[in-house]
């Protein structure tokens, strides 16, 4: 009787957590690519020499970061998924949206400034380890920050 | 911004500016963690995914507390900017996280 209990629990944890992290998924890339639309003219490179043209501008350090985890049910069909082996396409999508909305927040950083370039992007992850249930057992829900930074180089609004 | 007078960059030649001194490795460093409520809150979101909030605001908390850390050891030996500056971040603990920002201290001039 308790293993069906707790057999029911996992499947009613795992039906609620895919309906809201599908529903969150689909509005967050809904936000990421309008976001990206209006920010496109803000130029990104990894290239560590800004050219000759940006001679007269000053610098300044940006960054863009954002912690985020995967759901429930996503993580069940990772662990699921792990047994073949092969792509984990549930995981891609948090690791996709993470790293787009690090290299967002840095651009939208950089617009504050009213900088047009941003020279120099590095990206970083790290991740977090998997927070303490009150039982004392980890939980091992994926979750990772996601970190761009680089310098943004914008002509001084006193400029003569 | 705390200190308006530090440049950061993390390119190692500027352009438009020469270097005339260089002043060694400045660094700073923090060790957060957010209270066992938040610690929850962050657990239970875990579950359905998505943007973890609380973490994000720490650790842009630290990583703001470690350049002001960098930054004041670089007013004290007297540069007016860091260049080159790394990120690195190290999950020390459940929940708690250190922060360190590094780069090297220097002079910089414009070129005219």
């Amino acid at each position: 009787m308790e293993n069906i209990i707790a057999l029911a629990v996992v499947f009613l944890m795992s039906v609620v957590t895919y309906i809201c992290g599908t529903i969150g998924e689909k509005r967050h890339y809904r936000s990421i690519r309008e976001r990206e639309g209006r920010l496109k003219n803000i130029l990104v490179f990894n290239e560590k020499m800004p050219p000759a043209a940006y001679l007269k501008h000053e610098f300044t350090l940006v960054a863009g970061s954002v912690v985020m985890g995967s759901d429930y049910f996503r993580q069940v069909l990772a662990w699921l998924k792990k047994i073949f082996g092969g792509r984990l396409t549930s995981l891609e999508s948090v690791l996709d949206r993470g790293r787009r909305e690090a290299i967002l927040r840095m651009k939208e950083e950089a617009a504050r400034m009213g900088a047009k370039a941003v020279f120099n992007v590095r990206l970083e992850t790290s991740m977090l380890a998997g927070n303490q249930t009150t039982d004392g057992r980890q939980q091992k829900l994926f979750c990772a920050e996601f970190l761009a930074y680089g310098t943004a180089l914008y002509i001084p609004m006193n400029a003569s | 911004m705390k200190n308006e007078k530090i440049m950061l960059s993390n390119i190692e030649y500027l352009p438009g500016y020469t270097i005339t001194r260089h002043l060694g490795l400045v660094q700073g460093s923090t060790v957060r963690a957010k209270h066992i409520g938040r610690d929850f809150m962050a657990g239970l979101k875990n579950m359905v995914g998505g943007e973890l909030a609380g973490y994000t605001e720490l650790l842009n908390e630290s990583r703001q507390e470690a350049t002001d850390r960098m930054i004041a050891q670089a007013v004290g030996v007297g540069a007016n900017a860091v260049i080159n500056v790394r990120f690195s971040t190290a999950n020390i603990a459940s929940g708690a996280a250190e922060i360190l920002a590094y780069g090297t201290a220097v002079s910089l001039t414009r070129k005219e």
